[in-house]
C-alpha cells in the first residue's frame, strides 16, 4: 500500500510545479505587460486627416494641399515582368528603368522607395489599373503642402518630416510624418493636423494582416485638420515683399485697434513651394547655408537693433508722464548737447536749430538729439539716485513692450534690451553712475535693443493714445474656435492719455515740415518718425562703420489710426530716404488700395543696395576698398 | 441485482465521467478558439478542425457507450490478443505507414488517419494487467521482471524506431506501475539518478559531473565503513565496477549527445538549459508559447479575444500547444484550474485503483494514472517552457481523433472495470 504512495506524491509535486511556474509567467513577470493594443499580434495602422488650409484676412489662399503621386518599389518583392511593356506605360526607356531598378536595390531591398517621383494625375489614374500586374510596385499617394502664392514663407512656414528624436518626445508623432517645422505651421500645429485615425489590425506570426482587430471596436475615424485665417493682409504682404526687393530688412505692420498682424515681411526670403516634397532637403541646406542672405533668418521678429530715433517718441512721452517737461518746455541746441565738462562728453544733434527754444514737438519732428537728451537727464535725476530714476524710466519705456517677449502667436522671437538700474549697477559695481553716463539711451542708442516687430507694437501703442492688444496671426478657425484671450487683453502702458496729443502732432509734423514731407499724401494724414541707427562691426579688433540702418515708424490715419507699422532697411541710410517712402507706399496701398505717388514706387521698386551689401562683404572679408 | 446489471451505467464512477466531461468540452472550447477564422461557418462544419473534432467527441461517446455494454471480463480474456493485434499494426507501420512530420506513425485511411501507437498504450497496460494478475507472481525475480521489462519496450522500440521518441518515452510510465506491484526501488532509483546525471552532464559537462560523482560515491563509501562499522573488504570489486559503470555513464551522455543525437534534438536541449537563445528557429515554438501563456496574464484576455491564439503564432497550437490557448485566453485562473483538474483527475484514477479487488484491475488503473499524468507532464512542462520540446498530445485537449478515442478507450475500461467490481460480490 504504502508504495501507490510514490506516484501521487510525485504527481502533487508536479502539479506544484507547475502552478509555481504559470505563476511566475502570467503574473510576476507579466506585471508591467498589460497593454493588448501595443502587443507585436496587432498592426497600427493611421488614418491622415488633411492638413487645414490657411488664408488671409480677406479668405485668400495662402497653404493648400496638393496630391502627389509617387510609383514605388520593394525590390524584393519584384516578380520578372514585361519590361519593355512597363517602360511604355510610365514613358522611360529600359536604360532608366534599370538605372533606377538598381538604386532602389542599393537603398534596400526589403524597404518601399521611390522608383518614379511625382505622378501626373492623368498618369496615376492610367497605372492605377494596371499595377495589379507588375509585383512589386505600387502607387502611394501623399498630400503636400502647396502654396498658391509665393509670399509669406517666414509667417506660413513650412512642414517637415518628424524624425526619431521628436517621435520619442511626443507620442502622437511617428517617425515620417509630418509637423509643422516654423512659422503658423508650428504655432498652430495641433489645429492644422486634425486627429489621425486609427485602426487596429490582427496579424498572425508571417505578419499577414487577417483581418480587423476585434472587428475594430478600438478604431477611430480621423478628424479634419481646421482651417485658420490669418490676420495677415496677403496683398500688402505682396506688395511689401515687392518693394523691399534687393534690400535687406523687414517690414511689420498691425492695425492697432486690434493688434492683429497685417504684414511680416523679412527680406531675403524664400519661395514656400521650395520647401515642399523631395525637393525639400535639398533646397533647405541651400537655404540654411547661406550665411549672406539668410533667407531662413525672419529679420521682422529676430533682428536686433538700437532704435535710433523712433525712441524719442517714448522718451517724450516718459518725461511728461514723470512731468520733468511739459509740452511748452523747451531746451536749446547747439549742434548738440554738452552733458560733461570734458570734451568729449558731448552729444552731436542734426537738428540744425542752433541756440534758440525748441519745443516738444518741433524737437520730435526735426528729431532733436539735444532735447530728448536733455528729457532723459530730467528723468534720471528727478529721483534721489540715478538708480530710482533709471527704473522709473525702465518701467515707461517697457510698458511698450519693448525690453521682452511680446507674446506674439509666432515661435521665434527676442526680447530685445531696456536697460535698467541692475544692469549698470553690474557694470559699475561701486553704484556711481549717473544719467549722462547712460545718455546714449535718450536717443534710442546706448545699450537699448528692439526687434522691428517691437517697434511696430509701439507705434501701435502710440497711435492708440496708451494701450495696445498684443500683436498675433491668427484671426479665426474654421471651427470658430475662440482666439486666445492673450490677444483679447488691453495692455495699457503706463502714459496717461493726455499726454499723446502733442507727440502725435510732432509726428505728423514729420510729414508736413520734417524729415518724410517728400513722401507725403494727399489725403491720408500719416504720423512717424525716421530713425537710422549707427552700424558698426566688430572686425579684427577694429570698430568699423558701416552704412547706417534706416527705420521708418509711422501710422495712419492721424484721427482714428487704423495701421501702424515699421520699415526697417540693412545699411539703408538715412531714414527717410528709404524706409520713409515704403512706409509712405504701405500705408496708401492698405488704406485706399491705389498708389498715387508712382514716382516713389517705381524708385522704391527699382532701388536695389546690392552694391552696398558687396561693398561690406568685402570690408569684413578684408579685402578693403581703399586698397 | 440483475436490473442493476442491465443498467450500464450501475456502478460507474461520476466523478471520474464528470471530470472526463469537464476536460473533454473545456478542451473543444480550445480546440475551436484556436482553429476558427472570422468567417462564419457552422459549428458542426466538418470541414474545419473544431467541426471533426465534434466528431471525433461524438464517435468517443459511442465508444463509451460500447465499452459499458461489454462484459468486463472481457478485456482481461483478450488482452493478450489485443496486444498482439497492437504489436502488429505498430509494425506494419513501417510497410503500410504514412509519413508525417518525419516519423511514419499513421495509417492513411483516406478521410482521416489513425495513429497506432494511440492504441498501443492501452493495449500495453492491459498485457501488463494480466501479466501481474497471477497473485504468485513476484517481481523481485529477475525472470518475472524481464518478462514485465518486454511487454513495455517492445511498444517502446517499435515507437522509437517510427521514429517517434517523444511517444516512447510515456512507457516509462509504466515503471511506477512496476514499483507499485513490488518492483524493488533500484529501478526507480537508478532512473532518477541517471536522468539527473544525464542533465547535469549536459549542463556543466563531462568533467565536472564525473569529478563530482565520483567525490560524493567516496564520500558515502567512507561513511559506510567509518560509522557503520562495516567492512567493505569482499566488496571492493562490486565498488570499482559501480565506479566504472558510473563514469562509463557520464561518458555515454557526452557520447550520445554529441554523436547519435541529431543536432535538432540537442537545439532543443540547448535551449532548454539556456545554452542556446535562438528564439527565431529551433526555439521559436517554445518561446511564442511562453509569450502567450505570459501575454494572459492573471485573468486572460477572454474567450476567443486572444490576438496571438488568432494570430497563429504558436505553430501547432490546436494540438501539442492547446495549452498555450487557455493560457492566453483564460490566464492564470484557467491554467491552475487546469492544473488542479488534472491533479485530482490521475489521483481519482489512483484512489480508485487502490480500492480494486482484482491485481487486474488495480494495475490496469495504476498503469492508466501513470500514463494520463505523463502526457500531462511532459506536454505542458513543454508548452510553459520546463521540458525540452517533445511531441505529445495533452490527453482530451489536443486535437485529433486517434488520440482522444485511445484516451477514452484507456479511461472507460477503467471505469467498467470499476463499475464491475460492485457486481461480481
Amino acid at each position: 500500500m504504502k508504495r501507490g504512495y510514490l506516484l501521487s506524491f510525485f504527481i502533487i509535486t508536479i502539479a506544484f510545479i507547475f502552478i509555481g511556474k504559470l505563476f511566475y509567467l502570467q503574473i510576476i513577470s507579466n506585471a508591467n505587460n498589460q497593454n493588448n493594443l501595443r502587443s507585436s499580434t496587432i498592426k497600427k495602422l493611421f488614418d491622415y486627416p488633411e492638413r487645414g488650409y490657411i488664408y488671409d484676412r480677406k479668405g485668400t489662399l495662402l497653404v493648400a494641399n496638393k496630391q502627389s503621386y509617387n510609383l514605388m518599389i520593394v525590390p524584393r518583392e519584384v516578380a520578372p515582368l514585361d519590361t519593355v511593356e512597363f517602360c511604355k506605360l510610365l514613358k522611360i526607356d529600359k536604360a532608366y528603368f534599370l538605372k533606377r531598378f538598381d538604386k532602389a536595390k542599393k537603398w534596400s531591398r526589403r524597404l518601399p522607395s521611390v522608383f518614379l517621383a511625382h505622378l501626373s494625375k492623368e498618369d496615376y489614374a492610367y497605372l492605377q489599373e494596371k499595377m495589379h500586374k507588375y509585383k512589386g510596385f505600387y502607387i502611394e499617394r501623399k498630400l503636400l503642402r502647396n502654396y498658391p502664392i509665393n509670399s509669406a514663407a517666414n509667417v506660413l512656414g513650412y512642414v517637415n518630416e518628424v524624425n526619431d528624436e521628436v517621435a520619442n518626445k511626443n507620442p502622437y508623432y511617428q517617425p515620417g510624418e509630418l509637423i509643422g517645422t516654423t512659422g503658423v505651421e508650428k504655432q498652430y500645429e495641433s489645429f492644422l493636423r486634425g486627429i489621425k485615425g486609427v485602426k487596429y489590425l490582427q496579424r498572425d506570426r508571417f505578419n499577414k494582416i487577417i483581418g480587423p482587430y476585434k472587428n475594430g471596436i478600438y478604431d477611430t475615424l480621423p478628424v479634419d485638420g481646421k482651417d485658420l485665417t490669418l490676420t495677415l493682409d496677403s496683398e500688402l504682404q505682396q506688395y511689401g515683399e515687392a518693394l523691399m526687393k534687393g534690400k535687406r530688412g523687414g517690414i511689420v505692420a498691425i492695425e492697432p485697434d486690434s493688434g492683429e498682424i497685417l504684414s511680416l515681411i523679412t527680406m531675403p526670403n524664400y519661395n514656400p513651394n521650395l520647401m515642399v516634397g523631395r525637393e525639400r532637403s535639398k533646397n533647405s541646406v541651400i537655404f540654411f547655408s547661406d550665411t549672406i542672405n539668410k533667407p531662413m533668418y525672419d529679420r521682422s521678429l529676430l533682428a536686433q537693433y538700437a532704435p535710433g530715433s523712433p525712441f524719442k517718441i517714448i522718451q517724450g512721452l516718459a518725461g511728461l508722464q514723470e512731468e520733468v517737461i511739459t509740452p511748452k518746455t523747451s531746451f536749446r541746441c547747439f549742434h548738440g548737447y554738452k552733458y560733461g565738462a570734458r570734451e568729449k562728453e558731448f552729444m552731436g544733434c542734426h537738428c540744425g536749430i542752433f541756440n534758440q527754444p525748441i519745443k516738444l514737438q518741433q524737437g520730435l519732428a526735426k528729431s532733436c538729439n539735444s532735447y530728448f537728451s536733455n528729457v532723459y537727464r530730467r528723468i534720471i535725476e528727478k529721483y534721489p539716485t540715478a538708480s530710482e530714476g533709471m527704473n522709473a524710466w525702465s518701467k515707461h519705456i517697457r510698458s511698450f513692450g519693448l525690453g521682452q517677449y511680446l507674446g506674439y502667436d509666432l515661435p521665434q522671437g527676442q526680447k530685445g534690451l531696456i536697460p535698467d538700474a541692475a544692469l549698470y549697477n553690474r557694470w559699475y559695481p561701486d553704484g556711481r553712475w549717473r544719467a549722462t553716463y547712460t545718455i546714449s539711451n535718450a536717443i534710442g542708442q546706448g545699450q537699448i535693443l528692439t526687434t522691428p516687430i517691437q517697434l511696430a507694437n509701439m507705434t501701435a501703442a502710440v497711435a492708440n493714445k496708451g494701450y495696445y492688444y498684443t500683436p498675433h496671426i491668427l484671426k479665426a478657425t474654421s471651427d470658430k474656435t475662440p482666439i486666445d484671450s492673450a490677444y483679447t487683453t488691453l495692455h495699457s502702458t503706463t502714459i496717461n492719455p493726455k499726454h499723446f496729443p502733442p507727440i502725435i502732432e510732432g509726428m505728423h509734423d514729420v510729414f508736413k515740415t520734417g524729415t518724410a514731407k517728400h513722401v507725403r499724401l494727399k489725403d491720408i494724414e500719416i504720423c512717424g518718425k525716421t530713425g537710422t541707427a549707427e552700424n558698426f562691426k566688430r572686425i579684427d579688433g577694429k570698430k568699423i562703420q558701416f552704412e547706417d540702418h534706416s527705420i521708418f515708424v509711422a501710422f495712419a490715419p492721424k484721427k482714428n489710426p487704423k495701421i501702424a507699422l515699421v520699415v526697417y532697411i540693412e545699411n539703408g541710410g538715412y531714414g527717410s530716404m528709404i524706409a520713409a517712402p515704403i512706409a509712405s507706399l504701405m500705408i496708401e496701398r492698405y488704406l485706399t488700395g491705389k498708389t498715387t505717388n508712382k514716382y516713389w514706387e517705381n524708385r522704391m521698386l527699382n532701388t536695389s543696395l546690392e552694391a552696398v551689401y558687396e561693398k561690406q562683404l568685402k570690408t569684413i572679408k578684408g579685402e578693403s576698398t581703399e586698397e | 441485482m440483475r436490473a442493476q446489471r442491465n443498467n450500464i451505467f450501475f456502478g460507474v464512477d461520476f466523478t471520474l465521467v464528470f471530470l472526463y466531461l469537464f476536460l473533454i468540452l473545456f478542451g473543444w472550447m480550445n480546440i475551436y478558439a484556436a482553429t476558427h477564422s472570422d468567417e462564419a461557418v457552422s459549428l458542426f462544419d466538418f470541414s474545419t478542425k473544431h467541426g471533426k473534432q465534434i466528431l471525433w467527441i461524438g464517435l468517443s461517446f459511442l465508444l463509451v457507450i460500447g465499452i459499458l455494454f461489454v462484459d468486463s471480463k472481457i478485456f482481461e480474456r483478450f488482452s493478450s490478443i489485443i496486444y498482439l493485434i497492437s504489436m502488429a499494426s505498430l509494425a506494419g507501420l513501417f510497410v503500410f505507414g504514412k509519413k508525417i512530420n518525419g516519423a511514419t506513425s499513421w495509417y492513411d485511411l483516406g478521410a482521416t488517419s489513425l495513429q497506432p501507437s494511440e492504441f498501443a498504450k492501452f493495449a500495453t497496460v492491459l498485457a501488463l494487467a494480466r501479466l501481474l494478475n497471477d497473485k504468485q507472481y513476484d517481481l523481485k525475480l529477475f525472470k518475472n521482471q524481464i518478462k514485465a521489462f518486454f511487454i513495455i519496450f517492445l511498444p517502446a522500440v517499435l515507437i522509437t524506431l517510427q521514429p517517434d521518441p517523444g511517444s516512447a518515452l510515456i512507457y516509462t510510465a509504466f515503471f511506477f506501475v512496476l514499483y507499485r506491484e513490488g518492483l524493488p526501488i533500484y529501478y526507480i532509483a537508478i532512473g532518477g539518478f541517471a536522468i539527473l546525471v544525464f542533465i547535469l552532464t549536459l549542463a556543466f559537462g563531462f568533467n565536472i559531473v564525473l569529478l563530482s560523482t565520483y567525490t560524493i560515491f567516496s564520500l558515502f563509501i567512507l561513511y559506510i565503513i567509518y560509522y557503520r562499522k562495516k567492512s567493505l573488504k569482499f566488496q571492493w570489486m562490486n565498488i570499482m565496477g559501480l565506479y566504472a559503470i558510473c563514469g562509463l555513464f557520464i561518458f555515454s551522455v557526452d557520447y550520445v549527445y554529441n554523436n547519435i543525437f541529431e543536432q535538432r534534438h540537442r537545439d532543443r536541449f540547448n535551449i532548454l538549459l539556456g545554452k542556446s537563445n535562438d528564439t527565431r528557429g529551433v526555439g521559436y515554438n517554445t518561446n511564442q508559447s511562453v509569450l502567450t501563456i505570459k501575454s494572459g496574464g492573471f485573468s486572460g484576455k477572454g474567450y476567443l479575444q486572444g490576438d496571438r491564439t488568432q494570430g497563429n503564432f504558436v505553430p501547432e497550437q490546436h494540438t501539442d500547444y492547446i495549452f498555450s490557448t487557455i493560457g492566453e485566453e483564460w490566464g492564470f485562473l484557467g491554467t491552475s484550474l487546469l492544473i488542479i483538474v488534472f491533479t485530482f483527475f490521475v489521483l481519482r484514477i489512483i484512489q480508485l485503483a487502490e480500492r480494486q479487488k482484482t491485481t487486474f484491475s488495480r494495475v490496469y488503473g495504476y498503469g492508466i494514472a501513470a500514463i494520463f499524468f505523463f502526457h500531462y507532464l511532459i506536454n505542458i512542462g513543454m508548452v510553459i517552457g520546463l521540458f525540452p520540446t517533445i511531441g505529445i498530445p495533452l490527453p482530451f485537449f489536443s486535437y485529433g481523433g486517434s488520440g482522444l478515442w485511445g484516451f477514452t478507450i484507456l479511461l472507460f475500461i477503467f471505469i467498467k472495470l470499476d463499475a464491475s467490481k460492485s457486481y461480481e460480490l
